[in-house]
């Protein structure tokens, strides 16, 4: 459903992401994992179009995105952090993103109404606290029903209600088929959330299995001790890459 | 296009800067009008007023509108819209804020107290100004990821404009007097926007006939039709290009 091939992008003289390559299919659900600053958020980006990569191409749904923008469409983003236009309302925030899509007409109100912002349509976005901000966010994203879901650490700053609100859609999405692409820290609910994972490390994917596959390896019952265990390997710079993969 | 623009306006429209900054033109012409009766008179303070104001607000506006706004453009670039039109619906927004005060500012005094045609110049000089300022700030934004360094070189632009420029154009003529350098001054003038602006309205007064020989010599340049026709072609030429350039840098930057 997205193949990335052959992704280079630098900043400046700084290698982000080097001949880089995964596939994301459809139905499933990835955890993207990583040291800070391995190259996470700029992928997305670079899926989403916000960052041009130097080489290499993005293909989802088999369309090269290059010079494409309908493709977002099928995208549903939830940002790192949510920051919207002072002066506007929610209300007014939901109406634009569905002025954007005109093809859809049948939205996906489910977290609007859980997280109670049906209730407050005429708040402007400057009054909101940094939680409720966060909880718009993910209700666009789910809103237009879009067969890829795409969260920037999507619990970060919801309490703990919110939390299980957002993680049971996230669990009927991923039920009902969608590919979801999380990256998170808090490793407990990685593994709650995804059935795949994908290590970065210095621009390169260092690990890409099933979270079983990710257990067995690394001979831990734990997924956050696997995770940890990972992550020494990957200081430690040990290339053999194939040998820690079962595909 | 619209649908963006449309919302980036009203953002745009209820911020309080919109507000001052229309009431503080309304300000500006009505003391103006106060002071005297003559219209030429009262042009002239507008435009000295205008030519340092109307550069430094949207030089800073528009960069601080920018990088103030940079999350919601990154909002956007995730949403299926035209990368060229989450720019445009930005970069309109400012300039029809800046000219909607300039318009309602100097407009209520006009309807009060009567226009001319040279009035009614400067307010096209004023949003001219506006939307090069403008256009300059965006691209002093695209150029970097800084916005201390963005305001840096805005505010660099309305000094070398409005300042450094002239003192380059004064010491041009006093050094190279004995020549005659009526060309090469109107060449130059067409180099500074606020120079066009201000020498396209200088010969709507009757005041030129006080600039001596040169001013005769505008006078007759800015008078013909060629005249009015190349320095109106000339000053579209500043509103435009510092877009279309910010444009195409921000078709390619990383967000």
């Amino acid at each position: 459903m997205i193949s990335v091939r052959h992704i280079h992008k630098k900043f400046g003289k700084l290698e982000v992401l080097k001949d880089f390559n995964l596939e994301f299919e459809s139905g499933k659900s990835y955890a993207l994992m990583g040291p800070n600053g391995s190259g996470k958020t700029t992928l997305i980006k670079i899926i989403l179009g916000m960052v041009i990569p130097n080489s290499g191409e993005v293909l989802v749904h088999g369309e090269s995105i290059k010079g494409n923008f309908a493709y977002k469409t099928n995208i549903g983003y939830m940002p790192q952090i949510g920051r919207y236009p002072d002066n506007i309302r929610i209300g007014q925030l939901f109406s634009m993103m569905q002025d954007m899509r005109p093809g859809i007409k049948d939205y996906d109100l489910e977290l609007l109404e859980a997280f109670g912002l049906d209730k407050i349509m005429d708040k402007p976005m400057h009054t909101l606290s940094g939680g409720t901000r966060q909880k718009v966010s993910a209700a666009l994203a789910f809103m237009f029903r879009a067969d890829i879901l795409i969260l920037d650490e999507p619990t970060a700053g919801l309490d703990p209600m919110a939390v299980e609100t957002l993680k049971y859609k996230i669990k009927k999405e991923r039920q009902a088929g969608k590919l979801i692409l999380i990256t998170s820290h808090i490793l407990s609910e990685l593994d709650e959330l995804t059935d795949h994972a994908i290590y970065i490390h210095e621009g390169e994917v260092f690990f890409n299995d099933t979270i079983t596959g990710l257990k067995d390896i690394t001979g831990e019952e734990k997924f956050s001790i696997a995770i940890a265990r990972l992550m020494e390997w990957s200081l430690k710079k040990k290339k053999n890459k194939t040998d820690l993969s079962h595909v | 296009m619209f649908k963006l623009l449309k919302y980036s306006l009203y953002d745009i429209v209820k911020s309080r800067f919109a507000i001052l900054y229309s009431i503080f033109m309304v300000l500006v012409a009505v003391s103006i009008y106060q002071v005297s009766e003559d219209m030429s008179k009262v042009s002239l303070s507008l435009l000295n007023i205008m030519l340092m104001i109307v550069p430094l607000i949207a030089a800073v506006f528009a960069t601080t509108h920018f990088f103030n706004n940079l999350e919601f453009t990154e909002l956007m670039l995730a949403q299926p819209v035209k990368r060229r039109d989450v720019f445009l619906s930005q970069i309109l927004a400012v300039i029809i804020m800046l000219s909607a005060a300039i318009v309602i500012g100097f407009g209520i005094p006009l309807i009060i107290w009567g226009a001319d045609k040279a009035v009614l110049t400067l307010l096209g000089i004023g949003i001219a100004l506006s939307v090069v300022f403008a256009g300059l700030a965006f691209l002093a934004s695209v150029l970097t990821r800084d916005k201390a360094k963005a305001i840096g070189i805005s505010l660099s632009f309305w000094i070398y404009f409005s300042l450094i420029y002239d003192g380059f154009v004064l010491y041009l003529i006093y050094s190279l007097a004995d020549y005659p350098l009526e060309k090469t001054t109107l060449g130059l003038v067409f180099f500074n926007p606020v120079d066009l602006g201000r020498i396209i309205m200088l010969m709507q007064l009757d005041i030129s006939a006080l600039m001596g020989y040169t001013g005769a010599f505008f006078q007759q340049f800015f008078g013909s039709a060629k005249g009015i026709l190349l320095s109106s072609a000339m000053m579209l030429l500043w509103m435009l290009w510092p877009l279309v350039f910010a444009m195409r840098i921000f078709k390619k930057k990383d967000f």
